[in-house]
């Protein structure tokens, strides 16, 4: 456990020096205030929260952000450590090998994690002043914003995971970063778009609601997607979403699991591969 | 002897199809100081990864401190310092917190490395980032982590490229002093003649293959390779005026050789004084570490 907080405890520090951590949280507040800010604007007549606006506009936003973000971190950990000698020095030390990529993995979280409460804590807090003028609001208008951060840092865990078990498997850096992009476009773009397509083509014939939602729970970017957009009614009005909402029929905890075992499957097998891996 | 601290029997490693070490046997004990030397893809650094654990043999067996290096999370590893080939720190860290992450990991009291810097000769430089760092420095702090917790087994990878003439005195005298505490220390180097004086040991590595092991009166006499006497006449002195024994080879105008074995030495310096007035200087060469080295790699191919 102690080598496990050292080797985190590192991994952040570089993330803080080598300014990761600050463009990264730079990056997410940009984004996010002008999201909130422009998104909340016509709004302004219809009696809505201005927050559930921002949220739709920002999960829509973290879709394309975090992942990229995670796989950028995350692809180089192992195989680039490797590379460099570092990874060789360090497993000469009496740490184990699990130990070495927890501890990674949770410096690497802890960056993202932080980026995305500041970032979009700052947008969250500014949009709701602006619009009502104070901070003081009951849970529900709260409830979705926090879910939105809490989802985000999750579905950058999973991203993250899936970058080390990328960057465990491969044994050079580029061949990581190619895979990488290619898992970023496809769980990001490309599945929806082919889901999309066959959705008007099939015509309804073969593709049942109940068998999009399911397509829709296997992909951890939808899944995070759902529980933004349909987890309440609020903000599933505004995307659109509410029919599907009524298709789906797994409620939030059940889509947190499902974005837990995204971060915890590739995990274990990154795990398991780097136990035999061969420096 | 002294108790043995690694011992490796039969070992083998291949890479898919070739094979990087074959059937080595190797014994280290404490207090010793051994060179590992051979060329570059000897199966050297393969040896070390082996000792590490970082790699898995495919056969025969490898123990460091009586433990499989293998067996994760080695607690033989609190006892092992290592010096990679390739210097490999953060180089967004100072060297101080280097020194103190590494230590943390060793369970090591981080109170003592500001002198475990200074004793390697960058306490000044201990609080800017590696980055600035020069090559030279680089490979002193890593060799300061290596030296952590007075470890009792000591890997150094080609520990004496890129250090300057005075850096490598520097090193040495510390190798002595881990040396008379009683740490084993395993030097790869493919530069013989730096150790020559050094190590205790030496053990010679081809093709993965352990080609020789002795100390190096054992490797010079096991050569048995020839002493040379090299001749110059004077300039003026005319081509074929100076008849000389039959032994000294012509190689160039006014310069001869004569090769031989290292028993006939004292006869053949005594015969020297017979010589004509026209031979201006004679020198004498040794075998060095370099010659008897690559007497060793050539001997396997024939």
């Amino acid at each position: 456990m102690n080598n496990i907080l050292i080797l985190a405890g590192r991994e952040f520090r570089d993330g803080l020096r080598n300014r990761w951590v600050m463009s990264a949280t730079l990056l997410l507040t940009l984004f996010a205030l002008t999201l909130a800010l422009l998104g909340s604007a016509p709004t302004g007549e219809v009696k809505t929260s201005p927050l559930a606006v921002t949220v739709v506009s920002l999960s829509s936003l973290s879709i394309f952000l975090l992942p990229l973000m995670a796989l950028l971190l995350s692809h180089d950990a192992v195989v680039g450590d490797i590379e460099r000698g570092t990874m060789a020095l360090l497993l000469s030390y009496p740490v184990a090998r699990t130990e070495v990529l927890i501890g990674k993995y949770l410096g690497h979280l802890g960056i993202l994690a932080l980026a995305t409460l500041i970032g979009y804590g700052i947008a969250g807090l500014l949009t709701q002043w602006v619009s009502t003028g104070s901070l003081e609001a009951d849970v529900q208008t709260w409830l979705p914003w926090l879910v939105l951060m809490a989802s985000s840092i999750l579905l950058g865990a999973c991203f993250l995971a899936l970058g080390y078990l990328v960057s465990t498997c491969v044994h050079e850096r580029p061949t990581a970063a190619g895979i990488a992009i290619g898992l970023w476009l496809f769980f990001v773009l490309i599945y929806d778009m082919a889901v999309l397509g066959i959705l008007v083509a099939d015509q309804g014939r073969f593709l049942t609601p109940q068998l999009l939602s399911w397509l829709l729970t296997i992909n951890p970017a939808d899944v995070y997607r759902l529980i933004n957009l349909t987890g309440f009614a609020d903000t599933a009005r505004f995307s659109g979403m509410a029919a599907l909402s009524g298709h789906a029929r797994l409620g939030l905890p059940a889509l947190s699991a499902i974005l837990l075992a995204w971060t915890v499957l590739p995990f274990v097998f990154a795990s398991l591969i780097f136990q035999r891996k061969q420096l | 002897m002294n108790p043995v601290r690694i011992e490796l029997q039969g070992v083998t490693k291949r890479y898919g199809d070739s094979v990087a070490v074959q059937q080595v046997d190797l014994r280290l004990h404490a207090g010793e100081c051994v060179a590992l030397a051979g060329h570059n893809g000897a199966g050297k650094s393969t040896l070390i990864k082996l000792m590490l654990g970082l790699i898995h043999s495919d056969g025969g067996t490898v123990r460091v401190l009586g433990d499989d290096p293998r067996s994760g999370r080695a607690p033989a590893r609190l006892h092992v310092g290592y010096l990679p080939e390739t210097v490999a720190l953060h180089p967004a860290m100072t060297g101080l917190e280097t020194l103190a992450f590494y230590a943390r990991l060793k369970r090591q009291p981080v109170a003592g490395n500001l002198a475990l810097l200074e004793r390697v000769g960058i306490a000044r430089a201990a609080t800017k980032r590696v980055s600035t760092y020069s090559k030279g420095m680089r490979q002193r702090l890593a060799l300061a982590q290596a030296l952590l917790g007075s470890p009792r087994v000591l890997l150094l990878d080609e520990p004496t490229t890129g250090l300057d003439p005075a850096l490598r005195q520097n090193f040495y005298e510390i190798v002595n002093e881990l040396r008379a505490a009683g740490a084993t220390l395993l030097l790869s180097s493919h530069a013989l003649a730096e150790i020559e004086g050094q190590a205790d040991r030496i053990v010679v590595m081809k093709n993965g293959c352990k080609v020789a092991d002795g100390t190096l009166e054992e490797l010079r006499r096991d050569a048995r390779l020839p002493l040379v006497l090299r001749l110059r006449l004077a300039d003026e002195t005319p081509e074929g005026a100076v008849t000389l024994p039959a032994v000294w080879q012509r190689l160039e105008a006014r310069r001869y050789e004569w090769r031989l074995p290292m028993a006939e030495k004292m006869n053949a310096l005594r015969s020297l004084a017979a010589l004509p007035a026209e031979v201006q200087d004679i020198q004498l060469v040794q075998p060095g570490l370099d010659e008897m080295y690559a007497h060793f790699l050539r001997r396997e191919e024939t």
